[in-house]
């Protein structure tokens, strides 16, 4: 099981930022190791943000987003003490959810 | 007797905690489809044919309402961070491609209304590239394009 993402969700004015740190190793499959062999691709496919069971942000990435992907993007109609859930999905079929509490 | 019936209801408990899995295992699939992972758009090698994987027939327009930031020299391929906005009215989605990495599209982000049109994150770059950025907005296709010059490259060995 990957490690648990950072998320970090504060009111900007009238709308809510929220910053992602996940932590995957995102192999992009061309990399080799010391033997020659090559990595076999391993990256996060599917990301999703929910507030409130909407969502607000999807998003779909290739292996050339960098390890530990990081996102940050901002929504509105959110308030302080409220929720944003975060889920991505891997190539592998892994999964991850973690949520953070707007402040 | 009294055994047995504790055999009994240990069985069932163990017979219900299967049919939980199996219902979990089933519903699985099931959203994950709903957003499939477009594999044609990340395959492709250039701008255009992106655009046609993900739908669209008409090519894409050059737009300066659409402003990527980040640093004009990448010291570090590995790690080059990202800020695409939009000022383009009704924007869908952004996608974000870099021409010489051996698949040209690196993300996309879907827009849901009342969300920024503006996203930050930090993808690899294996050289010196044009970078583009993809902007569906009311149905249509845009981007703008900037050369980031990258000094290690952070594709591969």
């Amino acid at each position: 099981m990957a490690d648990p993402m950072k998320i970090r969700a504060s009111m900007s004015g009238d709308k809510v930022e929220v910053k992602v740190l996940m932590s995957h190793d995102m192999e992009t499959g061309q990399r080799k190791n010391s033997k020659g062999e090559t990595v076999p691709a391993h990256f996060i496919q599917h990301v999703s943000a929910t507030h409130n069971g909407k969502v607000v942000l999807s998003a779909q990435w290739g292996p050339a987003v960098s390890k530990n992907p990081f996102l940050s993007f901002k929504f509105a109609g959110g308030k302080a003490g409220e929720k944003v859930q975060i889920t991505w999905t891997d190539n592998k079929g892994e999964k991850r959810s973690d949520e953070a509490t707007i402040s | 007797m009294n055994d047995d019936r504790r055999r009994v209801l240990k069985g069932t408990g163990g017979m219900a905690v299967m049919g939980l899995a199996v219902a979990a295992g089933l519903l699985k699939p099931q959203a994950a489809s709903a957003q499939a992972w477009n594999k044609e758009a990340f395959a492709t090698k250039n701008v255009n044919d992106t655009v046609k994987a993900m739908g669209g027939s008409s090519g894409a327009a050059e737009s300066k309402d659409i402003v990527i930031s980040s640093p004009d020299i990448a010291e570090n391929g590995a790690v080059v961070p990202f800020t695409v906005t939009s000022r383009l009215p009704k924007t869908e989605s952004i996608a974000l491609l870099v021409e010489k990495n051996p698949n040209a599209l690196a993300a996309s982000f879907d827009i849901p209304a009342g969300t920024e049109a503006g996203v930050t994150t930090r993808v690899k770059m294996g050289q010196t590239s044009n970078v583009t950025a993809l902007v569906k907005a009311d149905g249509k296709f845009y981007y703008t394009t900037k050369e980031v010059k990258v000094t290690i490259g952070g594709c591969g060995g």
